[in-house]
């Protein structure tokens, strides 16, 4: 007898992070449908991001970004293609071929000096500022995970921050779309 | 005419919805919220209602309906407790794949949120124990979203579906709308699988010379026509057969090629060959816990071929070598197809191929793993099982359980040779459930003979439906096997708890004659061996509902076993065969 199931190689087993995408009706209650899945079988979710991209079809895209082995990101696909309001599922492997953006409004809490060194960490990054004051200033970040990941962690240093972030959104590059069951663009 | 006057109040649409899906019977229970859906059944001429005395008998009489008639279990009930009293037979529904459609009042619109009097977030609370669910906020959707239920509840694995109304749309008036004129646009499950796919499997199947077909309920979900399918490819390949305890009946239990129920309680032969086979084919079954023991010792050097129409079930326990995302019907058909069509000779010569693998299975069926010490003073419940089963086998019975041994020795002993015979709960595990879902089983088969294998502990979870199976003049048999005990959980602390029987044995019981007949049913006890055809006998020629009190050996245990933790090739034979329960397994359930 050739080899197993068992003998594929371990690779399967390595935990990695990735962006799960799901097409719905924008209906009560799916939300709750897909994050009591979710929660309910033990899954991971890092991010949510929510919003009715299609208002004629009552469309949303769920955005969520979460982490497992291979296996366990497919059982998730298939988990949530079985809820009835999904149209089409999709996953993102974190790598070149996938756009990756998070917004992040920073509003950051200080005076003189410390006013001035932070805003210019934001020229350094070309944010663009929504806000200002003596006092304080409003920011937004944007950039992959990563980058707003540390842009926080450095302005956080300065002073007083309060942070509201988006969670990831994703979108393949070139110009493949996924399509609904009639064969339109999602 | 006004054009309103072609217009339905909310609780007519609900019921011509239902005729549209052929509904004969709902088991519900009355109350505030459903008023006006109970004006509509006194005047309704084509379904009949049957009143249980507990919304979760509604539950499982609808599921017992399903199971054994192969159409949609129909519940009908109140908001609020009503609608919380239902949330086991959902679970139960949900876990076993059966089609049931329950409908539920809410308080009017306008209170909804307000904590009502009987008020409950229903569509919150059966969110994960549902396939889908609706609240229904507007009339003119009302027809729309029952037809949409109906096809939830049948298509791809079947399950349950609730749909709520709140009482003020059951009044107001609205349009219908056919269910022709209904388009499902996301839920759609394939039935039919690739034909590349189909061949790979052929493949597999010519190659192997130690095959074994492990099958589950979802050939019995596929319908009749499945499991005959199943049965000829069953013997065109001369392959051995196992079944998990929801795939019984589908092949016949009294064939040869069977080779019993595989898992915890399964047969030495069943589970020796799931081990050491070299191609397992998983029809219709999913890999769950009772059935592979431990997962990482389970069936070490075999390829393994799933067929399944629910992809999600596929690779999520054990990875399999190839994935047949499809009905089981469709794909036993396509299969058999190729076989004939293209490989006539290996039909022919296969019974030679594989006969080494037969005499192996023979050497592990000399072992008679179900064989049990005999006993002339008491009634063994193995013997009273097995009796059960000589005295009515020839007249197309149906069986339902409780959980606990007896629904294992029911399993082991009873033999099933066609499908929809059998109803007992699996993936929940339901004490309580055999009653009413033998009330359903009677309700959809009059003139047949449906017995309820209990355990006195769990016949009182739901005994209130003996006045259900009295008014409707159901005449359900009750058959417990009273060892006094919760004789399951007496075991597993008999061997995985050093023998503390906390709280097992039930100090007070009632008189299970007497409570018979306080119901208006007939009572019968059997006390040892010698007269138990005899009283058998007399439960089957009753025409009314009959308690039958069978006392039996009070601290029997149920073999063989496969401890949890353990492989399928560590089983667990008998009395004297304890060794090595481990640490690691007392941990699993
Ligand atoms: C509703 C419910 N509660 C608890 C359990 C756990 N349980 C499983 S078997 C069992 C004992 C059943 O006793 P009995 O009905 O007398 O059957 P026996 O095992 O004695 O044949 C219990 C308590 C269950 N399965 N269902
Ligand atoms: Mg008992």
């Amino acid at each position: 007898m050739s080899k197993s199931a068992y003998e594929i190689d371990s690779n399967i087993d390595k935990i990695e992070r990735y962006v799960i995408v799901a097409w719905v009706d924008n209906e009560a209650g799916v939300l709750a449908r897909l994050s009591g899945l979710f929660s309910g079988r033990g899954y991971n979710i890092e991010s949510l991001a929510v919003a009715q991209v299609d208002e004629e079809r009552k469309i949303s895209r769920i955005t969520i970004a979460t982490y497992g082995t291979e296996g366990v990101i497919k059982q998730i696909q298939a988990q949530v293609l079985k809820l009835v309001p999904v149209h089409k599922v999709n996953i993102y492997p974190i790598n070149e071929k996938t756009i990756f953006r998070e917004l992040a409004l920073v509003k950051f809490l200080g005076t003189g000096d410390v006013l001035n060194k932070a805003e210019q960490l934001c020229v350094d990054n070309n944010f663009e500022f929504l806000d200002k004051t003596p006092k304080s200033f409003i920011v937004q970040a944007l950039g992959r995970r990563t980058e707003v990941d540390e842009f926080i962690k450095k302005i956080k240093a300065l002073g007083e921050v309060s942070i509201s972030r988006t969670g990831a959104l994703a979108m393949n590059k070139g110009a493949e779309t996924v399509k609904d069951n009639k064969g339109k663009v999602l | 005419m006004g054009e309103n006057d072609y217009q339905l109040t909310g609780a007519e649409i609900v019921f011509k919805a239902l005729h549209e899906h052929d509904v004969e019977y709902i088991f519900g229970y009355p109350g505030g919220a459903v008023l006006p859906l109970y004006d509509q059944i006194s005047k309704e001429k084509k379904i009949k209602h049957i009143l249980v005395r507990h919304e979760q008998g509604a539950g499982h009489a609808a599921e017992g309906y399903a199971r054994s008639s192969g159409k949609t279990g129909i519940a009908l009930v109140t908001s609020g407790p009503g609608a919380t009293n239902m949330v086991t037979a959902l679970t139960d529904a949900l876990m076993d794949s059966i089609p049931l459609v329950c409908i539920t009042g809410q308080v009017p619109t306008h209170l909804i949120g307000t904590d009502a009097f009987q008020e409950c977030d229903t569509t919150g609370i059966t969110r994960p124990c549902t396939k889908h669910n609706w609240l229904v906020k507007d009339v003119n959707q009302l027809a729309e979203t029952i037809h949409k239920a109906f096809h939830v509840a049948n298509s791809g694995r079947p399950g349950p579906v609730l749909v709520d109304i709140p009482k003020d749309v059951q009044f107001q008036k609205g349009i219908y709308k056919s269910s022709k004129d209904v388009v499902v646009e996301t839920y759609k499950p394939k039935v039919k699988a690739e034909l590349s796919d189909i061949e790979k499997a052929i493949e597999l199947i010519i190659k192997s010379k130690k095959p074994i077909i492990y099958s589950g309920g979802g050939v019995i979900n596929a319908g009749v026509k499945a499991s005959d399918t199943l049965t000829e490819f069953i013997r065109i390949t001369n392959f051995p057969i196992t079944s998990t305890l929801q795939g019984l009946g589908a092949f016949p239990g009294s064939d040869p090629q069977f080779l019993g129920m595989l898992g915890m309680h399964g047969t030495y032969e069943a589970n020796n060959a799931m081990h050491e086979c070299d191609l397992m084919i998983n029809i219709g079954a999913r890999f769950d816990d009772r059935i592979t023991g431990r997962v990482d010792a389970f069936s070490p050097s075999s390829k393994k071929i799933h067929i399944d129409i629910d992809p999600s079930s596929i690779n999520k326990i054990v990875k399999v070598d190839l994935a047949i995302v499809g009905d089981c019907l469709s794909v036993l058909s396509d299969m058999l197809t190729t076989l004939k069509n293209k490989h006539s000779d290996f039909c022919n010569s296969n019974k030679e191929n594989i006969s080494g693998w037969w005499k192996q299975i023979n050497k592990w069926r000399d072992k008679k793993s179900l064989s049990y010490k005999k006993d002339d003073k008491l009634i063994m419940p193995q013997y009273a099982v097995e009796r059960l089963y000589e005295i009515t086998k020839n007249q197309d019975s149906y069986i339902t359980t409780e959980v606990g041994q007896h629904q294992m020795w029911a399993a082991q002993f009873y033999k099933f040779n066609k499908p929809n015979r059998w109803m007992t709960s699996g993936g929940l595990g339901t004490m309580g459930f055999g009653l009413p879902a033998a009330i359903g089983t009677q309700v959809a088969n009059p003139g047949k003979l449906v017995v309820d294998i209990a355990g006195e502990a769990s016949i009182l979870m739901n005994i209130q439906e003996m006045s259900t199976a009295v008014q409707y003049k159901l005449p359900v048999k009750i058959f417990i096997l009273n060892n006094q005990w919760m004789g399951m959980v007496r075991q597993w602390q008999e061997l995985l708890h050093g023998k503390n029987y906390s709280e097992s044995y039930t100090e007070a019981l009632p008189d299970f004659v007497k409570l018979a007949e306080a119901y208006g049913a007939v009572g019968i006890r059997a006390t040892n061996p010698k007269e138990l055809d005899d009283k058998i006998l007399e439960m089957v020629d009753i025409d009314r509902p009959v308690i039958f009190d069978c006392l039996v050996k009070k601290d029997e245990n149920c073999f063989p076993m496969i401890p949890s933790g353990k492989a399928h090739n560590e089983m667990i034979l008998g009395p004297e065969d304890k060794e090595g329960i481990t640490e690691e397994g007392k941990v699993l359930v």
